[in-house]
């Protein structure tokens, strides 16, 4: 039997995929959409029979992230594994199929007065794919990011096998944490079809408090180390900059109408007496920067003077103080012009242990310049993806040291 | 003398070499006195126990082991609650009670650098003067070692708010079953291996180095004891806290049981008559906390508390405390053995399963009493016996058992804090399926192919790791055996 046709047992929804569906241009022989995970994983086992490639898709927001697949037979689409499975509100727990949008969880879980603390820059994108690539907002520093939210995981393998672990408790050491080792695993080890979150409850009030720092690297990373070693427990603590515009800095307080008021005056009072406050996301809170390359750099609180220091003219940057931020760069630079400037970062992070890694860049950007920087786990990684996917199905070459 | 023998007293040899005659102990008394750790009822002399002090030196005694077959396990203090450190006969001890030096405290960044054998408390004592502290509290922590917080993914009653050591382990250097120091760090590219590691009970490398994370002391800490009649009453008062948005930092109850044996112990001095206490705890900002700490207050009383107290500084708030944290040495005082179980359910599911938890004590005629993270479902059971009376251990071993069924059956968990190690690999396939199990030990074959790290423990069934393709002829000696399966 063909593989088209094997499919199309397994699977309702089976069809060609189509030239605009290209995974950084590698255009998927087939897209299958499986209904429910019984069927993604009848999918999967058929893929392994025919020794198919296998990228899953969820809301294309980052599909482009990483590097282009070394093959793409089949393109599973989780578009249509997108229930909410069960919302036990009284437990803060939430359990959701891969496929369903971010936004939609948020939606689900606020009727109860919950939330999923991932504010995720892209709303728009999946469950399955913000845990495939680690992404997290401003609330990172609070609450974490993926990994330290999920609480269970199920994942239909390689080999079309159907796996869980952890649970829908909150507090469970029973067996490894796949969920953890899932997080930002760029769809390499399995296809991502359910996972259970621990959930908080919607503050009741919340206060952003802004404030410039003109071009003052070392002021703003002054000001920064204040607010950490207060006592006011920032849900997010903000800096960012963009060509002409200068440095700014912003503070997320939420809580208690009374409690966040006094906590918003202690932190404008550490910001300088430009300090405004709202109650609405300053613009482009949170967002990635513009730019057609992304860099994701992990950067540690104390090293914000040296990466603003080590950005070029032209970069615009959003940096956590939970010691990860993001630098666009826009379309005029050359590839040397970008290979240049992440060589500068890196150089300026590697003293901190941090480090730089591209997102998403121009075809020409991509070919230039190494991605990842250095991979200091490397082999181990390469013998964990060998147990998971032994013949380098899933998703092969999108992400580091070729896997 | 066997084979095993001669192996062992070359290992012995060697690593007198390595580390100096001082730092490795072959002597069959001394050997004795590492034979279990906190969960006493599993017991391993071990073959051979080594002290290192440095992770070259952890790097050249898993290298021999490997080269020679002999599995080996890692030993923070040894107080792990599931046999976890539990040793091999016919394996190497490795004990990181030497490697006690705090490296690095990083304030700007928040976080520390310490040595595994570092204690848990000790972390915080070294940086409170900065403001700050290690979070995860594990009852043992005047005692634990960071090294097996980070093996066992240590929670404590605060992780209701702060979490767990995987959230608050920025990095670890490691020493792999291969011998090779290698840094796991969060955000680095790559596999996150490092949330692999952590919780994955010695099974994947021995920890030598760790970068936890620090957290900012809070402003104010308020601290309130409420009686109920009845455990229900407890129960619906933590349901309206947690549904009304609080996030207390620590919500902890006692029965009447656990009470009555706390009061015997060190005569707390809690409210008499109580069928059951909760002890909440709020932190943060103080205008946060006064706000939600009254609003606390309001919802006990609602739920029917009949006496309320707070406490109105630090050492009325160790009062408080007292008793909880004397609770599971206290029911020695009540029974003259008893097994301490770690289980979690749904926090909602609570008055259900405590009232199963009754009906079996009823049935079967095993005391329970009962002492739990109440915030998240976390429960203690402690399963009295008389050791004395014949088939009385087995008797509470049975409903120990039956109360994990129960936290299954409602979708819990076997093991909240306490791991798996030995004492739980029997029930996995209760809570997971052949292929979880055989998935998460693809994680485990992909560190440790010879499964020499730490074995025996959290799988029930090991995993043939297949790292040779092709040269196998015919079935495995161990499938053969029926001591593994294939998959």
């Amino acid at each position: 039997m063909q593989p088209v046709d094997a499919l199309a047992k397994v699977c309702a929804d089976v069809r060609p995929g189509e030239p605009e569906e290209g995974v950084l241009g590698v255009v998927p022989r087939w897209v299958a959409a499986p209904s429910d995970v019984s069927e993604a994983a009848e999918v999967m086992r058929v893929a392994a029979e025919h020794g198919l490639a296998v990228v899953p898709r969820g809301g294309e927001t980052r599909l482009d992230w990483g590097l282009p697949p070394r093959r793409c037979d089949l393109l599973v689409d989780t578009a249509r594994l997108d229930r909410v499975v069960e919302h036990a509100a009284g437990d803060l727990v939430v359990t959701v199929q891969a496929g369903l949008p971010m936004r939609r969880l948020a939606e689900a879980v606020a009727e109860r007065g919950q939330r999923l603390s991932l504010d995720v820059p892209l709303a728009g994108s999946t469950v399955g794919g913000t845990i495939a690539t680690g992404a997290a907002g401003p609330l990172r520093l609070l609450y974490g990011t993926p990994r330290d939210l999920i609480i269970g995981v199920t994942i239909v393998r390689a080999d079309g096998r159907v796996a869980r672990s952890g649970g829908k408790v909150v507090k469970n050491v029973a067996g490894y944490d796949l969920g953890r080792l899932l997080c930002g695993s760029y769809g390499t080890l399995g296809l991502i079809v359910e996972a259970t979150f621990r959930l908080h409850p919607l503050p009741a009030a919340c206060a952003y408090v802004t404030a410039p720092a003109g071009d003052d690297a070392e002021g703003a990373s002054e000001a920064v180390q204040a607010v950490l070693h207060s006592s006011v427990v920032p849900s997010a603590l903000q800096c960012w900059t963009s060509p002409g515009r200068g440095i700014a800095l912003g503070v997320l307080l939420e809580g208690v109408p009374d409690g966040v008021a006094a906590r918003a005056s202690h932190v404008a009072g550490l910001l300088g007496d430009k300090a405004t406050f709202s109650e609405e996301p300053p613009e482009g809170w949170g967002a990635y920067p513009d730019g057609t390359t992304l860099i994701d750099v992990s950067a540690p609180p104390a090293s914000l003077r040296d990466l603003l220091g080590a950005l070029p003219a032209e970069a615009a940057c959003t940096w956590s103080a939970a010691g990860r931020g993001y630098v666009g760069l826009p379309p005029e630079m050359t590839a040397e012009d970008v290979a240049r400037a992440l060589e500068k970062l890196r150089g300026a992070l590697a003293p901190h242990h941090g480090g730089a890694v591209v997102c998403y860049a121009p075809e020409e950007v991509r070919e230039a310049v190494d991605l990842w920087g250095p991979v200091p786990a490397l082999s181990l990684m390469r013998r964990v993806k060998d147990q998971f996917d032994p013949d380098h199905r899933l998703s092969p070459g999108r992400f580091v040291g070729g896997i | 003398m066997n084979r095993m023998d001669g192996t062992l007293r070359a290992l012995a040899e060697r690593f007198t070499g390595l580390l100096g005659a001082d730092a490795v102990i072959t002597d069959p008394v001394r050997l004795r006195t590492y034979e279990c750790d906190g969960l006493t009822a599993h017991r391993a002399v071990p073959g051979l126990v080594v002290l290192p002090g440095t992770a070259e030196q952890i790097a050249e005694i898993v290298r021999a082991c490997a080269a020679a077959g002999v599995p080996y396990v890692a030993r923070g203090s040894g107080t792990g609650l599931s046999g976890g450190a539990l040793p091999r006969t016919d394996g190497v001890l490795i004990v990181t009670s030497r490697m006690r030096r705090i490296l690095e405290i990083d304030i700007p960044n928040q976080r520390a650098v310490v040595e595994p054998g570092v204690i848990n408390l000790d972390v915080t004592r070294a940086v409170r003067p900065h403001g700050y502290y290690f979070a995860p509290d594990p009852s043992s922590q005047q005692i634990c070692s960071v090294g097996g917080n980070v093996a066992e993914n240590s929670g404590g009653a605060h992780c209701l708010k702060y979490g767990f050591t995987a959230h608050h382990v920025l990095a670890c250097e490691v020493v792999t079953p291969d011998g090779e120091i290698v840094t796991l760090r969060a955000g680095d590219p790559g596999y996150d291996l490092l949330g692999a590691f952590v919780g994955a009970e010695g099974t994947l490398g021995i920890a030598t180095k760790i970068t936890v994370r620090l957290t900012r002391l809070p402003e104010t800490v308020r601290t309130l004891l409420a009686a109920f009649d009845t455990i229900e009453a407890g129960g619906a008062a933590v349901s309206a806290i947690i549904a009304a948005g609080v996030v207390p930092a620590a919500i902890e109850m006692m029965d009447a049981l656990s009470i009555e044996a706390a009061e015997a112990a060190v005569g707390c001095g809690y409210p008499p008559g109580a069928g059951a206490v909760l002890i909440v705890e709020l932190d943060g900002p103080a205008a946060e906390v006064e706000h939600q700490f009254a609003e606390v207050e309001r919802l006990c009383r609602e739920a029917g508390a009949f006496e309320i107290r707070i406490a109105a500084d630090d050492a009325e708030r160790a009062l408080i405390w007292k008793g909880r944290k004397s609770a599971f040495a206290a029911v020695g005082r009540i029974s003259p053995a008893y097994i301490v179980q770690d289980g979690v359910i749904p926090r909602t599911a609570l008055p259900e399963v405590l009232a199963r938890i009754d009906e079996l004590s009823a049935e079967t005629g095993v005391r329970v009493a009962n002492v739990f993270h109440a915030g998240d479902g976390n429960l203690h059971p402690l399963v009295l016996f008389d050791d004395a009376v014949p088939g009385a251990a087995e008797r509470a071993e049975e409903v120990s058992g039956a109360i994990l069924d129960l936290c299954i059956e409602h979708g819990g968990s076997i093991t909240g804090e306490h791991g798996v190690g030995v004492d739980k690999a029997r029930y996995m396939p209760r809570m997971f399926t052949e292929t979880d199990l055989d998935t998460m030990q693809m994680v485990r074959c992909g560190f440790d192919p010879a499964g020499l790290c730490n074995p025996g423990k959290v799988f029930p069934t090991p995993r043939l790791c297949g790292e040779v393709p092709g040269v196998r002829k015919g079935v495995h000696p161990l499938v053969a055996q029926g001591k593994a399966e294939q998959f």
